[in-house]
Parts: C-alpha cells; structure tokens; sequence
C-alpha cells in the first residue's frame, strides 16, 4: 500500500505488537493481548517530518520503540532505506542504530544521573569506536550546536534545567549523525517558552543536518507547527493521515476533529464561540477494543455500519487518507466550521 | 491475590527441594572430612571404619544416597542421627528451639519497640538535636560487635560479677526453672541482640519516613485539613513500614536459624545457636545439616509469610 | 479589593537554603471574588504554586520567612494559629494539584479517603460520609460511583483520578478551589473534560476558583481575570479580553509568541523568549525580566510597581515602556504578538 512520501527512508508495513496478557494459578496461560499496535502502515519521506497525534494509551510510543527494535514486534515489516529490520539480531542492527536516533519525553529520567553530560553524549561516539581527544572535540562540537557549551561537559545531569537537559538528549541523539530520529513527546514536560527554543532548536538542526523527523505529540498546536504530514492514532490504528495543512483544515475522521476541538484556540472571542467535540469518558482498553471501527463507542456520528464492518484506509486525494464510513467533509462539514474555526481554511 | 499467594506457596515448596539438594550436595560430596572415620572414632581401624561406612549407608551410590536423604527429609521428617549426642538430630534442634524462639521473640518485641518510634522521630524532626543524637548513637550500637556488647553487659550488670548487678548472668538461662525465671535471664541476652537491629531499623525507618513524606499524597492529606499527627502516622508511616515488614521478616527468619549464635554463645543459652557452634567444633556434619536444612526452611517460610503480607499491605503488588 | 472572598496583599514568600535566601514570592497581590475564576499564569519557578499554598498554610516551616496579609472571609490566614488554618484547609478552600496519580494515597480506597476529607471535619456517622462521597463523585461525573468507592487510586485512568480529587476537594463545600495545574498531566481530550467540569461546578456551585497552570491555552476556556507571574513578581493583571488583546508586558507577549497554534498557518519560526528565569537567590536588580527582554532600557534597573497605566482601571503591569510604544514593539515582524527586537524602533 503505498501511503505517500514518495522515495522512502523508512517504510512500515503492517506492524503489529501485542503484549499478552497471562493469568492462571500455577502456569500462565494467554487469556488476553494488549493490542498496542494492531496493524499500522507508514512511510516517511527523507527530510520531512511526519507528526503521530493521539492520546496516552493509543499506541504511538509503542510504535516508536517497536519501529527503532527496541521491543520486538509481533509482525510486520520496517525497512530502512529499503532493508528490513524486523527479525535482525543486535550485532546486525548495529549499523543500521547509528542511522535511526531517539529523543525521549521525561529530560529528567532520560539522563543517566550519576554520568557526566560529556560522558552521556559521548556515549555513542564511543560505542561506535571514538576515543580520546578526538572525542572530546566531538562532544564538545554537539554541545555547542545545540546551545550549550563546552564547560557543561563536566557536569552532571541535575544541575541543569529541564529545558537544557532536553538539549542534552538532542546531542546526545545528534551523535551519531542519524538520518531518522524519533522524538517522542520531546517538548511535552517543558514550559511553554522553552518549549518554542527547543521546537526552534530541532528545525534549525534539521535544515543544517538534512534530518528526518517522527515527532509524536499529543499537543496538536505544536505538531501542526513542526510536521509536513501527520498521522492520526486511534487504539493501535492510524485513523487518519495526510498532508499538515489538510488535516487541520479539512479532517475527515470525527476523531481527528475531537482532538482538534479540544486544543485551546488562545483567543477569547474565537474560542467563545467554537461548539467543540467533548467525548466523555475513557479510552476503552487496548486489551478489549470495540468491534469494528475502535471509535464508534464514543463518536457522535456512529451508525450501525460502525459496529459491523472496521472501516479501511481510503485516500481522498491528496495524500490525504482516513478510515471512517462517515467522513466528516462529505457528512458534516458544518462540524468542523462550528469547532475549529479557521482564520486561513486551505482551499478544498 | 488468590493466584499470588498459591504461586508464592508453590515457588516455596519447590524452593525447599532445591536447596535440600544443594545442602546434601555441600555436605556428601564436598566434606574435608571422612564422616565415616568421624564416626567411627580415634583408633579405629580399617576394617571397623568400613563397617561403618556400611551401617551408615555411606558406601552407596550418591543417587541412592539422595534418594534415601529426600525421601527421609521430606517423608518422614527425619534429619538422621548426631555421631556426638548418638541422638536424633531432629529431637536435637526441637529441643534447643523453644529457648531461640524465646530470645529472639523477646529481642524483637524490643527492637521494634526502640527502633521504629526512633526511625519516627528522626524523620519528623529531621536535623534537630534529638535527630542527630539518636543516629550516632544507632551507628554505635550497629559498629559494636555483638559479643563485645554482650561481655560489657555481663561485666556492668551481672549478678555473679557485675558492677551493678541487676540480672541474672550468664547460664542462668539453663538453670531456670519457671517461665519467668527464663524471662529474667533473657533480659540482657534480648537487649545485646536488639541493639543492633534496633538502631537498623530506626536508620531503615527514617530514610523511609523522609522519602514518602516528600510524596505527594502527604500534601495532599495536609491539604485536606488533616491533623499532623494523622498525617504522618496514617499516611506517613503507613506508607514507609513496608519495606520495614519486609525485612522483619528476613531477620526473624535467618535469627531462627541459627544466627543468634553468638548471643547464645555469650550468655550460655542452650539455643539453636549454641548447638551450631558446637556441632562445629566437634564436626557432627549430620546436626550442622540438618541446622542448614532447618534454617532454609525457616528463611523459606519467613520469606513467603512476608510476601503475602506485602500484598496485603501494598494493594498495587496484587494485580501484577 | 476589600470586600473580596480571598485578597492576598503584598505576599513575599522567603525560603532560607544553603545558598542563601530563596525569595520564591517577591510582594504578590491579587484577590478572587464569590463566582470569579482567577486564572494565575507562570512558568516553573514563577511563585505561582508557593503563593497559592502559602495561602493554605502549607509552606509554614522553620526555615520559610512570610509576610503580607492573606484576607479570607475577614481573616487573615497569614497570622492564623495552626489549628485554626487546618480548620479552613479542606473545609472553606480546597486545593487540587497536578498529578493526580502520586497525589491519593497509594494504599487506601478512595471511599476512605473521601470520608477521611469529611470526618477531618464535620462529626458524622459512617454511613453520611458514604453518602455524601457518593453524592460527589456522581457530582464530578463519575459512573457507578458506589463500586468506586471500594477501588483504589490505581484502579482508575488519569482523567478519573482527578474527578476523584476534585470530589474530594469540593466535599466540605469549600467557598474557594485552588487548582494547581490540574490539567498538565492530563490529555487533551481529557483536559477540556477537566475544565469544563470545573466551570461547571463553580456555577453549580457558586464557589471562587483559583486556576493556576504555565499554558495560555487552558485559561482560555475557563476564567474571568488573569494574573501573570515571573519570578516571584506578579508582572501583568487584568481580563481576559485585556491579557490576550492588549498585553502589557514584554513577558506576556513572550508567552502569547510561543504559543503555537491550530487554526494559522505555519510561521517560520516560534517566537521564542531567550535565555532561562532567573534564579530567585540572586534575581536581577530591578525589573527581573530584565535580563530576557529586548526592550529594556535604562529605567529598568529600578523596579517598576504593579500599576495602571493602559487606561484600563483593572490592567495593571509593571513595565516603565509607555503604552503607546508598547503597542507597536508588541508587534513582530510575522505580524503577531510575540517578543522581538525590533529595528529603529527604541529611543
């Protein structure tokens, strides 16, 4: 299936990752699997950025770390720059880990707090056969272009703010000189201030080293500002998927709009005025999702079609696709006017 | 919580096969010396050692050997026969057992009595006078070797040759007749051994204390309008005993074992202990087993009994 | 000012630490009327949440220095006795705080919990304060809320466990809520279900309600009047209407700058603020966004007090720049509001 970013530098096909679930007296026996990622296909184009959006509990970090191997994936395809990940043993993987970096959301629990930041970030230097003042003048380089300096070498961890320890991460990541990295919710733990040096920091870095970026969130202002595409999580399926700017003028998928209308428009008149989505209560369990399209027990538009028939990818043109039997711009565009209303609509 | 505790039964009983076969292997294969020629004593002679080895079933295959040892221990509660006492060790050890329960009973009742409102205190009062008075007496009574401590308290307060002479010295443990005769003998013995665990388990509580009163939930409770006192006794150290529990029982446990041998030793007491130390001496391996092999059962138990009330006390441990 | 449910008048808040004295709050004032959410915006370190718990009576210790009045209900809870300010904690205001999982305890049901709020108290039997837990968390909108109330905080999702705490801050019928960024930890989706429950609540029941997060975005759908804050100081007061549409202070346009949004287009880059907050032992002389502002001139070394000056009678700012001047330089050269410096513009 191709799901466009023409000239793929990763292509995921079909990934699945289930964690079972065991009970039993004496031997576990399999009752039940947590379907984290229940069949998920996508590419990224070098040099873009693809945004993945959903709540906690949708599977999206699970996608991150099972696309990067670092938990086994249950089935499914990851090939990078056209070779296949999946099934390859460590000392395999190993220079293919260099290409493929990660950024982690916690900047306090990602630093190994009894090493020293050049330590940290000289770690994959290191591991990879660097040594010496060679090193040294490696580590110090990454320092400086993500705004620190080379005196912070000696430092450790919690002497820093959160806003620079996530900067450490991001050298650290930069180490190797990956073609991919993965941030995952790298601005969510920040003020909102540091959070736009560090969104600044992370395009800048892409322009100079030609990077291509997954940058999951679930804060949609922040994703619409740093991604070309973005893909919408739902219960271990993506949902909805297309260019930015589409998606957030035109979505299709109800849920794509609810998340849309529950992010916070910062002006009073606009906002007064929107007539959001609100779904009430939770998440239903990844271990038990709803038959059929996972959304339809809390989307407003459901219809008996929804419980019977789980709705497949469809591309609206574009390289705009959405799975949904009711898509919201042929079925209710007076929805998406009433909760998202635009200042500058992109022409449909 | 029915299935953990089920699991943690089973893993227990499993446990105890284990390491019977690990003791039978430490104790039949790798012994320095000849239990035979042991057994047999001083001048014996080729011939009479080799009968012995017979009677003793000795010159058996290992396997059957192990086979008659599991078979013994766990079907008929056998632990086989001193080579010293010409007794059964299993009667041996039940009849030192009720004087170790009773010392360390005692000693436990004492430390938790010190030991835990000192742990309070100090993380309440955290850097006070009292606070820092209270831990350097804790690391003396931890530093100061247990028989030391115990000879400087027969020395100060002895009755036969102390300065001070308050309680009964040592050996009065086996020449009292009457429960409270024992009690009285086991004073001293029941302080020496919960000195050191009674400064332990204040240290324990206070770090404790000072990690879960940092929680949010404490902010929380104050936030409601709580008294203090309710705050940190029924949010505070409701949280931060736990890990205290846990250790409780190890220490019970390895105690009953056998490791109160050097109080034992001090004061005279026929406990557990001093059978060990002397079965040693004289290398009656088959009453050091079957101690080993007593113990583990006791650490085997302890550990389970505390397991269980871990998930009692934890609700999160039980839906694993 | 007088006649308000909660004034808090020149608040300093002073921590002694092994470096020196920490002035977390450096002369903070604001008040919240009967009905009247206050929102409270600012960034880690802004005094913010010290403010709000000094109010409560939850910072008192050996080592903290306070003073300022804190009028609530014609008392002053800042020279209160202890018993007396645990009387009006739980009971008069009730505080909820951001992470909802670590904040209940761990080991006791939530039925517990809740009755613990009532029976702190109020003397009633078991079964009133079974009922009136019951009655609340049907309030905060949780299902079969008498199975909940044998379960414990594990037991239930993120956006629940803050109804729980939210039921438990609100059972004494308290006639403020303090809400320490109740929403940070939270979805999105989950975090409009929070707040509207929350302005919900204080029509239904008429309270006062404090809102104190770092996200522009979350006062949006909820308050009345707004107070910024950094670095100990509060820097701007006013509507929401003046906040977001005639920001007074460079701080505040930083805010508003970074802020990205869902319904433009992508701009080049986010206006960012430079440089970190100060550190609140040795704060900068003067105006203490000094050091991060690119408008500073030279009267800011001198300390600007919270005043009108924008002709609006309840905007206050601290900032020396003349209005009319602010109301150009506010302006970036991506035609928003944001902090930038801007050419040929500054005397």
């Amino acid at each position: 299936m191709s799901l466009d970013g023409a000239g793929r530098l990763l292509e995921i096909t079909d990934l699945v990752k289930h964690f079972p679930i065991k009970r039993g007296i004496i031997v576990d026996r399999e009752v039940g699997r947590v379907r984290a990622v229940d069949g998920v296909s996508l590419s990224v184009a070098p040099g873009e950025t693809l945004g993945l959006v959903g709540e906690s509990g949708c599977g999206k970090s699970t996608l991150c770390r099972t696309v990067l191997q670092l938990i086994e994936p249950t089935s499914g395809s990851v090939r990078f720059e056209g070779q296949e990940l999946v099934g390859r043993r460590g000392r395999e993987l190993r220079p293919l880990r260099r290409e493929m970096q990660m950024i982690f959301q916690d900047p306090y629990a990602s630093l190994n707090p009894r090493k020293r930041v050049g330590q940290i970030v000289g770690a994959p230097l290191a591991l990879h056969g660097a040594s010496g003042r060679e090193l040294r003048s490696q580590v110090q380089e990454l320092l400086e272009r993500v705004g620190l300096s080379s005196e912070h070498m000696n430092r450790f961890p919690h002497e820093f703010s959160g806003g620079q320890r996530q900067r450490i991460g991001i050298a650290r990541a930069l180490a190797l000189q990956p073609k991919l990295i993965i941030c995952d919710e790298p601005v969510s733990a920040l003020d909102v201030s540091i959070q736009a040096q560090i969104i600044n920091l992370l395009e800048d870095l892409q322009d100079e080293f030609d990077l291509t970026y997954v940058f999951v969130a679930h804060d949609l202002g922040v994703v619409r500002h740093v991604s070309d595409r973005i893909a919408v999580m739902y219960l271990g399926k993506i949902v909805e998927l297309g260019p930015a700017e589409e998606v957030y003028a035109n979505p299709i998928h109800p849920y794509t709009l609810t998340l849309l209308s529950a992010v916070p428009i910062p002006d009073p008149r606009e906002n007064a005025v929107r007539k959001p989505i609100v779904l009430e209560g939770d998440l239903p369990s990844p271990a038990n999702p709803p038959p059929a399209c996972r959304f339809h027990t809390r989307c407003p538009y459901a219809t008996e079609i929804c419980s019977e028939i789980e709705p497949e990818l469809v591309d609206y043109g574009g390289g705009h696709w959405a799975a949904c039997h009711h898509p919201l711009h042929r079925e209710h565009p007076e929805a998406i006017a009433a909760a998202v209303p635009h200042a500058d609509a992109a022409p449909r | 919580m029915l299935r953990y505790i089920v699991r943690r039964v089973l893993w227990g009983i499993a446990l105890l096969f284990i390491t019977s076969a690990v003791i039978f292997l430490i104790f039949n294969i790798l012994p320095s010396a000849d239990p035979a020629v042991l057994r047999a004593g001083r001048n014996a002679g080729p011939q009479q050692i080799a009968q012995v080895r017979h009677t003793l079933g000795l010159d058996r295959p290992i396997y059957v050997q192990f086979a008659d040892y599991m078979r013994a221990v766990f079907l008929h509660f056998d632990f086989g026969y001193s080579y010293q006492y010409n007794y059964p060790v299993r009667a041996l050890i039940f009849q030192r057992l009720p004087a170790t329960a009773f010392l360390v009973a005692g000693a436990v009742v004492i430390w938790l009595g010190i030991g835990l409102p000192t742990g309070i205190v100090s993380a309440v009062k955290r850097r006070s006078l009292l606070d820092r008075a209270m831990m350097a007496t804790s690391l003396a009574l931890i530093s100061a070797p247990v028989f030391w401590l115990g000879l400087v308290l027969l020395y100060l307060f002895a009755q036969d040759l102390g300065r001070f002479p308050i309680f009964p010295g040592q050996g009065a443990y086996a020449e009292a007749t009457t429960f409270f005769g024992r009690a009285e003998a086991l004073i001293l013995p029941w302080f020496v051994l919960a000195a050191a665990s009674a400064a332990i388990y204040a240290r324990y509580l206070r770090s404790s204390m000072i990690d879960v009163m940092a929680e949010d939930y404490i902010r929380t409770a104050r936030a409601k309008g709580l008294p203090e006192r309710t705050v940190i006794m029924r949010h505070g150290v409701r949280s931060a005993i736990t890990p205290v529990v846990t250790l409780l029982g190890l220490d019970i446990g390895t105690l009953l074992a056998g490791n109160a041998i050097l109080t034992e030793s001090v004061f005279n007491i026929p406990g557990v202990g001093r059978l060990l130390l002397t079965s040693i001496e004289r290398s009656d391996l088959t009453v050091i087993q079957g101690i080993v092999l007593f113990g583990a059962f006791f650490i085997i138990t302890f550990n389970l009994i505390v397991d269980i009330a871990y998930a009692f006390l934890d609700p999160r441990v039980r839906y694993q | 000012m007088s006649d308000a449910l909660l004034s808090v008048e020149d608040l300093e808040v002073t921590f002694e630490t092994d470096d020196g004295p920490l002035r977390a709050v450096s002369g903070a004032s604001f008040s919240v009327d009967r009905g009247e959410t206050l929102g409270i915006v600012g960034e880690s370190g802004s005094g913010k949440s010290v403010a709000n718990l000094t109010v409560l009576g939850l910072t008192r210790a050996p080592n903290t220095a306070i003073s300022g009045r804190i009028m609530f209900d014609g008392r002053d809870l800042a020279t209160l006795p202890a018993e007396e300010l645990r009387r009006v904690r739980g009971n008069d205001i009730g505080m909820i705080f951001q992470d909802p999982l670590t904040s209940l305890h761990p080991f006791y049901k939530i039925g517990r919990q809740l009755a613990e709020a009532i029976n702190a108290h109020r003397d009633v039997s078991d079964n009133e304060a079974r009922e009136r837990s019951i009655e609340l968390l049907g309030l905060v909108g949780i299902p079969e809320p008498e199975r909940r109330l044998s379960q414990y905080p594990h037991e239930f999702s993120g956006g629940m466990r803050q109804r729980v705490m939210i039921a438990m801050a609100l059972i004494n019928d308290p006639k403020l809520l303090i809400a320490d960024e109740p929403t940070t930890a939270l979805d999105v989706t989950i975090q409009a279900q929070i707040l509207r429950l929350i302005a919900e609540l204080q029509e239904r029941l008429g309270m006062a309600v404090i809102l104190i997060t770092h996200d522009l975005g979350v006062i949006v759908q909820v308050v009345h009047r707004v107070n910024v804050m950094y670095a100990g100081r509060i820097v701007e007061a006013g509507t929401l209407d003046d906040i977001f549409y005639d920001p007074q202070h460079p701080y505040t346009w930083g805010l508003l700058g970074s802020l990205t949004r869902i319904d433009r287009a992508r701009t080049s880059r986010l206006s960012q603020i430079r440089g970190q907050p100060p550190s609140l032992i040795a704060p900068p002389q003067g105006c203490h966004f000094r050091p991060r502002c690119p408008h500073a001139f030279d009267r800011c070394p001198e300390t600007p007090p919270l005043e009108a000056r924008s002709g609006s009678p309840g905007h206050l700012d601290r900032c020396w720049l003349e209005p009319e001047e602010k109301r150009v330089v506010r302006i970036t050269s991506s035609g928003e509001i944001g902090l930038e410096a801007r050419e040929g513009v500054r005397a």
